[in-house]
């Protein structure tokens, strides 16, 4: 298996890694949020079967760009973890607006097993 | 401009056996644009690994798909294995490609046979799936069952496959290769289908790839990812390139999955010929710790797995990519511009599970 790649990246340094990605050939693979104190947003990139994933730690309050502009599928990852977790991913070019799931429960993954 | 009409398509439709929904926005009959609406069955299964340990997880995984079972299973526990960085003996690696392959197998025999439902040809549907039924006998004799079969763990498999039970099954698939060749000819050749497949839903090479498709929808557009190649479980000591077409419409599809089963036939009777005696377990103690995203190919594509383990039984994420969800964007593409009644076939082009998607 290819190698794997973690590279920290700040919000406001995502859109300028995600351009040099793309000006590079990668494709992207898919976007992994974890719940852990903060989020946590994995963007994985594949070229050659190497896997690079920028690493953003965030809350559920502070602004992510979305890379929609560069990657227009990517439109499908960032309603599904603002969805499921409740982070805020912004100017998304096709945003279902927490319409994407049709579940009962507001963020449920934003929620760890215990929470309220 | 003709009028615009918006046809919703499914949720419940003849053609999807299970639900997504399309907002079809029509000029006259020809599809200018269409919206997805998934959802309608999202079952939080990631959510599970913080109440099912890391062990108990892999019998989750197997039902995320009933078509993919073993291979969610086997995803699953590879990425666990490698960051418990636990070496899987060489036996227990063949027996899962061969279980792989066949799960390959049987799932395009599926869609073959619903493809050739949704244009109508119901005897060449039939003929689909009496073939697949000699796979699922396979899965019955060798692990107990035919859906869910619960021999993939962490450290290796559950079950071995004896010589004799190996050589039966080369002979069965060396057999099925005569038959199968006669079907797929019918989807290759006959003029019905051709109508139905031929330059209908194209996807260009550079769309394809700037919408991320994976699996035989991206390989029929000439995009060769495939998995395989990077060599994952034994994949790398057999002979192995990926099938690729470069037409890019519902009958490159149909063909590169028609090939790919070829394939999966010579793949199984080179485990076969190469497997070596030996263990197929071994002891995993401990708990993960660690994160790892492995990517295996799965009949629809490549499907991705990261998890995040902290130490303790229970995993802090689990993450599945599936390759329907990844497919979803060339699928609305392929839409854009095809008759109404063209829909049903190419949404079934892309090979969707739904369930998978809904994980």
């Amino acid at each position: 298996m290819g190698q794997q790649i973690i590279q920290p990246v700040t919000p406001s340094d995502l859109l300028t890694e995600v351009i040099k990605l793309k000006d590079a050939g990668y494709r992207l693979v898919a976007i992994t949020c974890t719940n852990k104190e903060d989020l946590e947003l994995s963007y994985s990139f594949d070229k050659d079967y190497e896997l690079i994933n920028l690493r953003i730690n965030t809350d559920s309050k502070t602004e992510v760009p979305s890379i929609s502009e560069f990657y227009p599928y990517s439109f499908l990852y960032e309603n599904e973890i603002n969805e499921l977790f409740g982070s805020k991913i912004v100017k998304i070019n096709i945003d279902f607006k927490d319409t994407l799931y049709k579940i009962p429960v507001k963020t449920p993954f934003g929620k760890k097993e215990g929470d309220e | 401009m003709g009028k615009r009409t918006v046809v919703p398509f499914g949720p419940q439709h003849p053609v999807l056996p299970e639900p997504i929904h399309l907002d079809l926005v029509l000029e006259d009959e020809v599809v200018v644009e269409a919206i997805p609406r998934i959802g309608y069955i999202h079952r939080g299964l990631e959510k599970l690994v913080e109440k099912k340990d890391f062990q108990q997880y892999t019998y989750v995984a197997e039902r995320i798909c009933g078509i993919c079972s073993f291979m969610h299973g086997m995803g699953y526990c590879m990425a666990i294995e490698e960051i418990m960085e636990v070496k899987v003996p060489e036996r227990a690696q063949y027996l899962r490609v061969i279980w792989a392959e066949l799960s390959r197998l049987h799932s395009h025999l599926l869609w073959l046979g619903l493809l050739a439902d949704a244009f109508g040809f119901e005897s060449l549907f039939m003929q689909s799936w009496k073939m697949r039924e000699q796979v699922l006998d396979i899965f019955e004799e060798t692990t107990g069952g035919r859906v869910i079969f619960s021999v993939c763990d962490i450290g290796g498999v559950r079950k071995d496959i004896s010589t004799e039970v190996l050589t039966k099954i080369d002979k069965t698939l060396a057999g099925m290769d005569k038959e199968l060749k006669e079907v797929t000819n019918v989807f290759i050749n006959d003029m019905s289908v051709k109508l139905r497949t031929k330059g209908v839903g194209v996807l260009t090479k550079q769309q394809a790839f700037d919408l991320g498709a994976v699996g035989p929808m991206g390989r029929a557009s000439g995009v060769e990812g495939d998995l395989r190649s990077t060599g994952y479980a034994v994949y790398g000591k057999l002979n192995f390139k990926p099938i690729v077409d470069e037409a890019g419409d519902s009958y490159a599809r149909t063909n590169v999955r028609i090939k790919e089963m070829f394939q999966s036939i010579d793949l199984i009777h080179q485990c076969i010929t190469l497997i070596p005696e030996g263990d197929i377990k071994v002891k995993v103690t401990g708990n993960p710790n660690g994160e790892h995203f492995m990517r295996v190919e799965q009949p629809r594509g490549e499907v991705v797995y990261y998890a995040k383990a902290n130490g303790s039984k229970n995993l802090d994420r689990l993450r599945v990519r599936t390759p329907t969800f990844a497919n979803i964007p060339a699928l609305l593409e392929t839409l854009k511009g095809c008759a109404l009644a063209d829909v049903p076939i190419l949404i079934l082009t892309i090979d969707p599970c739904i369930s998978c998607t809904e994980r």
